[in-house]
């Protein structure tokens, strides 16, 4: 069985790596490129704690070929905080408001919340709610993620 | 010497919001989880699973994955020792099947290879040839007398000659006179109840890394609520010293119960054994669903008298639960809960535990209480409706408190019931009007809670911060309650405390984070390694200043004289002992351990409105709101999310979440499109209310809050369903197929 | 002295009533001193009990004094998710 040799960009960084045809985008980020943020819950698009951007639209990582990045932008929740370490408001406001419990679905949570925000600037409550749809959570019954998304999006309109 | 206070009750640092220690971590990805862990040149295992609910093992031929690239070893039943007996043989049977395959998704074989993608072909190269039989999945049908046997001589001493060998223990309790009670009632309701079973949901599926040597030596790092139960129940499984294999526990992603158990790891470190290199496994969804804990499912017969003016004269209940193809379905708690609430006059109480062909069952949230719960409380509110009595000032009429008898026997300790049910007559959800098509419930429910065994480790550094070292895995925020707990016992900042939770090798046995225990139990030993801590500080400090240690007191994080007559010291700060402690006596540690056994029982009530589409059956949750006793909440937000999650839960498991088996006895829905756990949009806000009735048992008054909240959901939203709809339903989930059929069936 | 009520699925084990009297000092000499006057406990109480006193669940606290307490149940074993 012959490796496919794929060249990629993960967080703004040209990457390279070797895989078998079957493998998925999340595999290749966590086996081959070792960026672990993105999680396995269910290998089936279902639970989105695999969430990663690619070209800047919200996928479910485990629904991609690692193949499929050829040439493109992938972005995961190791590139959302700025270098130096600076963290994005939903990052500060995941840790402020408890909106994590285990912690397991955050890095997927984090990645497609950004994404609402990149095009609804102001989303309300029930618009969250629906966007966030795709991304289980089991620990926090959603509450204290929400409120998060809402005071992150709102420190951003400000500081905008 | 006592340096503190025995009591506490003027707080420092309990009762503020800190970031969590481990928030950095979690939200930028670096937190490792199970399936993070890698070890150089490891190799990756994946388990064969019986396609049949029940069959016979005939044969079974790995000639031709062992012949595959790149394959390593090949293990089943033949690589475990023989001879076990009791939970011991049950949990080795459950994790590699022996003579027969008990249910769909039944380990029978594993492989273990270079790569994931060859184990997984591997697998599907294994022959087994099976010989089915009939199966059973369904509790009622299981104890029929024309139901398959899964097994013979499974049931214990209490269950009476002439039953069904699947019926494995019967349970009875109660007290007074049954018929003069029930002659006394105004209104007698009689009806059966049934529950499905769900599975706990952690969104990260079990995943460990084995390394075991043929010297018995072995490593196991692995996603767990308790890595001394996963030594143990390893080491027995697979005929080790437990003290030769140290298990590390990862970050882990959820449990609920589900992680306090066994699956794959002694099928990981037996293949590391054979392969003599370190192996990883990780379960798929549909792996977990099929093989892993889910809870028991319920049917449970109920007759409840009530007086007219709301006085529960008497209760009788059958509950029969079945919890796989083993022992162990959580039947006493599912009875010793559901009345709990109540102090009722005369009382029976019957239980079976019966066995199908479903896989083990594991603890989930207060396993069974939630299955009594929905029954008893469905049942009274009924008598409520028919009779036009208020739901919570009936349950106000007949609460538990202090020096009540509980259903279950003994008299209840300081309780908070009535307060709860105070604060939801007093909250303004309940008084809110309702819309057009919705309906209110009410509900109570109870846990125990837990002590266990528990060992804690606290040591000072040089620079006067302090490190703690607990043995009870941080699922939903507790190194913060233990490093809030620290710092208030020391009076020291926050931030100067670092909460780590150690490996097996580090620490005596630690029971896992369950039965509410983690915040309550290593809470405890926290504080008395500080107290312990804080008596060593003020020897070294009297020690300097030449005075007795009894005439000094730690208070702010300084050794002080204790009064003028003890002399004239300015105040000795823990970093200026800390520094020169090499000098004065060596390292200073605290330590604590024991079987705290003061834990106590938390009481809920919960209040919803749900909305029904009378046209499609469809049920909206539209608000939510959670009373609960606390005793004393460490870090509020994190209380706060133990009560959101718990009733996010609950709702899942009344409205859509269920095991669905079809006539093949196999699991038709494993995956989480076809098993769907509430999603953002499925929920409202959830609002909480935190009640602190002090526990007497722990020196800050903390109750565990983890397990209560999933109890009063599951009644709760059927009564508003009744609510809403004027129907009731007595089965779950209330799907809208089922909610729409029994409106329709009413006319 | 110490009073033991025992739940109904015991009483049948032990000449079917409902609390025993045994003499005991602690939760060891109570269990074993049940099982001494009444050898049909042994499988149920091998088999894991609870044991509340003052409504206290102390199992696993074998060496807990009966001095001052007021009422002892023994329950069916309890666990926790």
């Amino acid at each position: 069985m012959s490796m496919m040799h794929v060249n990629t960009t993960v967080n703004g960084d040209e990457v390279e790596f070797l895989c078998d045809s079957r493998e998925t985008l999340l595999d290749a980020l966590r086996d081959r490129l070792g960026q672990m943020g993105a999680k396995e819950g269910c290998g089936t698009g279902d639970c989105g704690a695999c969430s990663v951007t690619l070209d800047g639209r919200l996928v479910c990582s485990c629904l991609v070929l690692a193949a499929e990045a050829e040439g493109r932008q992938v972005g995961t929740v190791e590139g959302m905080a700025e270098d130096g370490g600076t963290l994005h408001p939903l990052q500060r406001k995941f840790i402020e408001h408890a909106a994590l419990q285990c912690g397991i679905c955050t890095p997927g949570i984090l990645v497609a919340a950004k994404a609402l925000l990149e095009q609804n600037p102001d989303p309300s409550e029930t618009e969250i709610r629906y966007w966030l749809a795709g991304n289980l959570c089991r620990c926090t019954g959603y509450d204290k993620i929400v409120r998060a998304v809402l005071d992150a999006a709102a420190e951003m309109r400000e500081d905008a | 010497m006592m340096a503190l206070d025995d009591r506490k009750t003027n707080f420092k640092y309990i009762g503020t919001r800190p970031d969590r220690p481990d928030g950095l971590d979690k939200v930028t990805g670096r937190a490792r989880y199970g399936a993070d862990i890698q070890a150089p040149g490891m190799l990756h295992g994946a388990i064969v699973r019986s396609p049949h609910a029940h069959a016979r093992i005939l044969k079974i031929d790995a000639s031709k994955a062992l012949a595959l690239k790149g394959v390593k070893a090949v293990v089943t039943r033949a690589d475990f020792p023989t001879g076990l007996t009791g939970e011991d043989w049950n949990l080795q049977e459950n994790v590699m099947a022996g003579e027969k395959a008990l249910y769909d998704g039944h380990a029978v074989a594993a492989v273990a290879a270079s790569s994931a993608l060859i184990a997984r072909d591997a697998a599907k190269l294994v022959e087994v040839e099976y010989e089915p039989l009939p199966h059973v999945t369904d509790v009622d049908a299981a104890m029929r007398p024309d139901a398959p046997v899964i097994r013979e001589g499974a049931a214990d001493y209490s269950v009476p000659e002439g039953m069904h060998p699947n019926v494995v223990r019967r349970i009875e309790f109660g007290r007074g006179d049954m018929d003069a009670a029930f002659a006394e009632a105004d209104e007698v309701l009689e009806a059966t109840y049934r529950t499905e079973a769900t599975h706990q949901g952690y969104i990260e599926p079990h995943a460990c890394l084995a390394q075991l040597g043929a010297d018995g030596k072995g490593e196991l790092w692995c996603c767990t609520q308790g890595h001394w139960f996963v030594r143990r129940m390893c080491a027995s499984v697979l005929g080790l010293d437990a003290s030769q294999l140290r298990v590390t526990p990862s970050e882990i992603g959820g449990g609920f119960g589900g992680k306090t158990t066994i699956f794959i790891d002694p099928v990981a470190l037996a293949l590391s054994r054979k392969a003599g290199r370190p192996v990883k496994i990780v379960m798929s969804r549909s792996e977990v669903l099929r093989a892993t804990g889910p809870t028991a499912s319920a049917s449970m017969d109920i007759k409840l008298g009530m007086k007219r003016d709301g006085t529960i004269t008497a209760a009788q209940g059958t509950f029969r639960l079945q919890g796989g193809a083993f022992p162990g379905a959580p039947t006493a708690e599912t009875m010793q809960c559901a009345f709990a609430c109540y102090e009722i006059p005369a009382i029976l109480e019957i239980g079976y535990d019966v066995i199908t062909n479903r896989p083990k069952q594991a603890a989930y949230r207060a396993p069974g209480a939630p299955m009594g719960a929905f029954a008893a409380e469905s049942a009274i509110d009924e008598l409520c409706r028919r009779m036009g009595l208020d739901p919570l000032e009936v349950r106000l009429k007949n609460a538990v408190k202090e020096g009540s008898k509980s259903s279950y026997g003994p008299t209840y300790p300081r309780i908070g019931l009535v307060e709860t049910l105070e604060a939801a007559k007093a909250h303004p959800h309940y008084s809110a009007p309702l819309g057009p098509n919705q309906g209110r419930g009410v509900a109570s429910g109870y846990w125990f809670n837990w002590g266990g065994e528990t060992s804690v480790s606290m040591a000072v550094s040089e620079d006067g911060t302090v490190q703690v070292s607990v043995g009870t895995p941080d699922i939903g925020g507790s190194r913060a309650s233990m490093s809030l707990m620290a710092a208030e016992a020391l009076g020291i900042p926050y931030e100067n405390v670092r909460c780590n939770v150690v490996d097996t090798g580090a620490l005596g046995v630690n029971e896992p984070t369950h039965g509410s225990r983690a915040t309550y139990a290593s809470g405890l030993a926290t504080i008395e390694a500080a107290r312990e801590i804080a008596g060593k500080l003020c020897q070294r400090a009297a020690d300097k200043w030449g005075i007795d240690a009894e005439a000094v007191i730690w208070e702010d994080g300084c050794a002080k004289p204790s009064g003028p007559n003890a002399g004239d010291f300015p105040p000795m700060p823990i970093a200026e002992i800390a520094a020169e402690m090499g000098q004065t006596g060596g390292p200073i540690s605290g330590h604590f351990e024991a079987t705290p056994n003061g834990h106590g029982g938390s009481f809920g009530t919960h209040i919803v409105d749900i909305e029904v589409d009378p046209e499609t059956g469809r049920t909206t949750v539209v608000r939510y709101t959670v009373v609960q006793d606390a005793g004393k909440a460490i870090h509020p937000a994190y209380v706060e999310g133990q009560f959101q999650g718990g009733a996010a839960q609950g709702i899942g498991w009344a409205l859509n979440e269920e095991y669905i088996y079809g006539t093949d006895g196999r699991l038709q829905n494993p995956v989480f499109l076809d098993y769907r756990v509430p999603v953002a949009s499925d929920l409202p806000m959830i609002d909480t209310v935190i009640v602190e009735v002090p526990n007497p048992g722990h020196p800050y008054g903390v109750r565990g809050v983890g397990e209560t909240g999933i109890t009063p959901p599951l009644p709760a939203i059927a009564n508003a369903v009744a609510g809403a709809t004027g129907v009731r339903l007595r089965q779950l989930p209330m799907t809208p197929p089922r909610i729409l059929a029994a409106i329709q069936a009413n006319g | 002295m110490v009073e033991v009520n025992l739940w109904s699925g015991l009483r049948p084990l032990a000449d079917g009533k409902d609390c025993v009297e045994v003499e005991a000092t602690t939760v060891r000499d109570m269990l074993s001193a049940l099982v001494d006057a009444y050898p049909g406990l042994k499988p149920a109480i091998d088999a894991g009990v609870s044991i509340a006193m003052d409504g206290r669940i102390v199992t696993g606290g074998l060496n807990e004094t009966l001095d001052g307490v007021q009422e002892v149940y023994l329950l069916q074993r309890l666990k926790g998710g």
